[in-house]
């Protein structure tokens, strides 16, 4: 069974986020980043199927040159090796773009099951999945708790998936194979990378995939990226803990009236 | 601007967003909104929302769309969308929204600007706001060229109640549809074993977040929910990391909670959070970040180090309540 997982690089969580001068988007220098967080999940899922049921798993990223690192930690991880969709103006794309790119790259793969997260934490507009499939021809599905790998009658080779809804309620999805997941963060225990791991991950292959130059026009695009007016009603108490608590508790003793 | 509002249902019942989406459709299109509903044996529920001011609602129904398949509702509401026109169609951004219109959205060569929180005009067209990096920035969205254009609208970002009457045309739109088009094939929905812990219930939560930072920790904030005789319960990612049960988990996967108090321990306050607990009569949040979103929705709050701030509090709780 041969995987791809497009995994996502964005800024460390709870990075000091400053607007840069566009005014529409971050500034990114002096940033640090890593796997977007439920990419790490679909990448593990992507290495416990091939451990259940063989093949190879290819990581799939698109980003600037210093997505390198976060493609070489997948590898140390376990995936077998990865394409890196060089693009320095991701930017200049919009959630269709990036997933052209991506399905430009993963289309000659020919792989049997393509997997990313559910949402980035950056942009998280939570569509590069559900993207892909639709201009690679695939079925899909969204919010994935649990992959299996099934011979369905009439089906052949397919897999059947626990999906999450809303309010607690889930649902089994039966679909062929080949397939487009999108998978929720919590559905797998993440591993480390060993030393061995990070050792053989050197020598992996990390294909550069070029993007195609042309930028189609877009159908959206961000005009300004701001803080959010605080509308803020809390009473903050801030400084010593000890005396933050006693202020805090005689506001919820004589002002809240719950104690 | 003429709008399509694509509304949702589930077990007979229309989904508490649509009404959010057709106000916002009536605020955004004016008199040119035009709402729909997918599925079948849907004439009861086509009704209802015929009763809200609209031009026309549109059953859009086949036996093949009974139950939600993301191809089946995808070339249905293409077809539709085809056939009427619109500029721009809105979705409440439920997790059934999430997974057919973004493909919805590829299939007319657009892309869906999801999650919005607002919307307002600016010379003549829209402008769309919506949340990035989880809460911290907002961004402006402007759409570009022709329409249709495809948007979906955040839980509680437009009022149900601010939806207004009238009376609309029903005129039942039937797709072509066959078998062979649609790949998934969806079982019953079910819920796991019935919930040990009803968050529901509790008087007082106390509530973790990631600012925990270790399972080892976890007692911490296990001791402030003892002294104020609290239930615990955990943000996403501390159930996730297995740190606690899924069971205690509060937020747009887990349970939705009002409580009389809220205590937000180390949690940033990611929309997803937001949307289980923001009904809780008082909310008081720790956390040592002062822009935390958290912050936005509480009446009480201390910008500091929960290691420190939270044994504090505990011992001034149980000293208050001697």
């Amino acid at each position: 069974m041969k995987i791809l997982v497009a995994i996502k690089q964005v800024p460390v969580r709870d990075s000091p986020l400053v607007i840069g001068a566009s005014g529409r988007w971050i500034e990114e220098a002096g940033l640090s980043f890593e796997i977007n967080e439920p990419d790490a999940y679909a990448l593990e899922e992507a290495l416990q199927l091939k451990e259940k049921h063989g093949g190879e798993v290819v990581a799939l990223c698109a980003g600037p040159a210093r997505a390198q690192q976060t493609i070489r930690e997948t590898l140390a991880k376990g995936a077998d090796r990865a394409i890196h969709i060089e693009a320095e103006n991701l930017g200049a794309f919009d959630t269709l773009g990036v997933a052209r790119l991506l399905s430009e790259a993963a289309r000659p793969e020919n792989p049997d099951l393509i997997l990313t997260g559910l949402q980035s934490d950056d942009l998280g507009y939570g569509q590069t999945g559900v993207v892909l499939a639709e201009l690679l021809g695939l079925p899909h599905s969204t919010i994935i708790m649990q992959v299996d790998v099934v011979n369905k009658e009439g089906l052949g080779a397919a897999i059947r998936v626990k999906r999450e809804l809303e309010d607690g309620w889930f649902q089994h999805i039966a679909m062929p194979l080949p397939a487009v997941l999108t998978i929720q963060s919590g559905i797998n225990k993440l591993r480390y990378a060993t030393l061995m791991g990070i050792k053989r991950a050197k020598t992996k292959e990390i294909r550069s995939f070029a993007a195609s130059a042309e930028v189609r026009p877009t159908s959206m695009r961000i005009e300004k990226l701001y803080a959010p007016e605080k509308s803020r009603q809390a009473q903050i108490f801030e400084g010593d803990p000890k005396a933050a608590a006693a202020k805090l508790v005689e506001k919820l003793k004589f002002e809240a009236r719950i104690l | 601007m003429k709008v399509l509002a694509i509304l949702e249902h589930q077990n007979g019942r229309l989904h508490r967003m649509s009404w959010e989406t057709l106000a916002a459709a009536q605020q955004i299109g004016g008199a040119e909104v035009d709402a729909a509903l997918i599925g079948w044996r849907i004439g009861a529920l086509a009704q209802e929302v015929a009763t809200k001011k609209a031009a026309r609602v549109y059953p859009v129904v086949h036996a093949l769309l009974e139950n939600y398949t993301a191809d089946g509702y995808t070339a249905a509401v293409e077809a539709l969308v085809r056939r009427t026109n619109p500029d721009l169609v809105l979705f409440p951004h439920t997790y059934q929204t999430r997974d057919y219109a973004p493909k919805l959205a590829t299939r007319l060569d657009r892309s869906l600007v999801s999650d919005v929180v607002a919307a307002r005009m600016e010379n003549g067209s829209p402008v769309f706001v919506r949340q990035f990096f989880q809460g911290k920035l907002n961004g402006d969205i402007r759409l570009e060229g022709p329409g249709p254009h495809f948007v979906s609208l955040q839980a509680g970002a437009w009022r149900a109640d601010a939806l207004e009457s009238g009376s609309a045309a029903l005129e039942k739109f039937i797709p072509e549809l066959n078998a062979s088009q649609i790949r998934q094939a969806p079982e019953a929905p079910f819920r796991e074993s019935a919930r040990a812990v009803d968050l529901t219930a509790a008087e007082i939560i106390v509530s973790v977040g990631r600012g925990i930072g270790d399972k080892d920790k976890i007692p911490v904030a296990e001791d402030l929910a003892r002294a104020l005789g609290a239930e615990l319960a955990a943000s996403r990612p501390i159930c996730d990391a297995g740190w606690l049960p899924m069971e205690r988990q509060v937020g747009s996967s887990g349970q939705t909670v009002s409580p009389k108090m809220y205590v937000a321990v180390g949690i940033s306050g990611a929309i997803q959070h937001l949307v289980g607990m923001k009904g809780s009569k008082t909310i008081v949040a720790i956390n040592k970040d002062a822009n935390a979103p958290i912050f936005e929705v509480a009446d009480y709050g201390i910008v500091g180090d929960l290691f420190e701030v939270v044994p504090a509090l505990a011992e001034e709780i149980r000293k208050a309540k001697a």
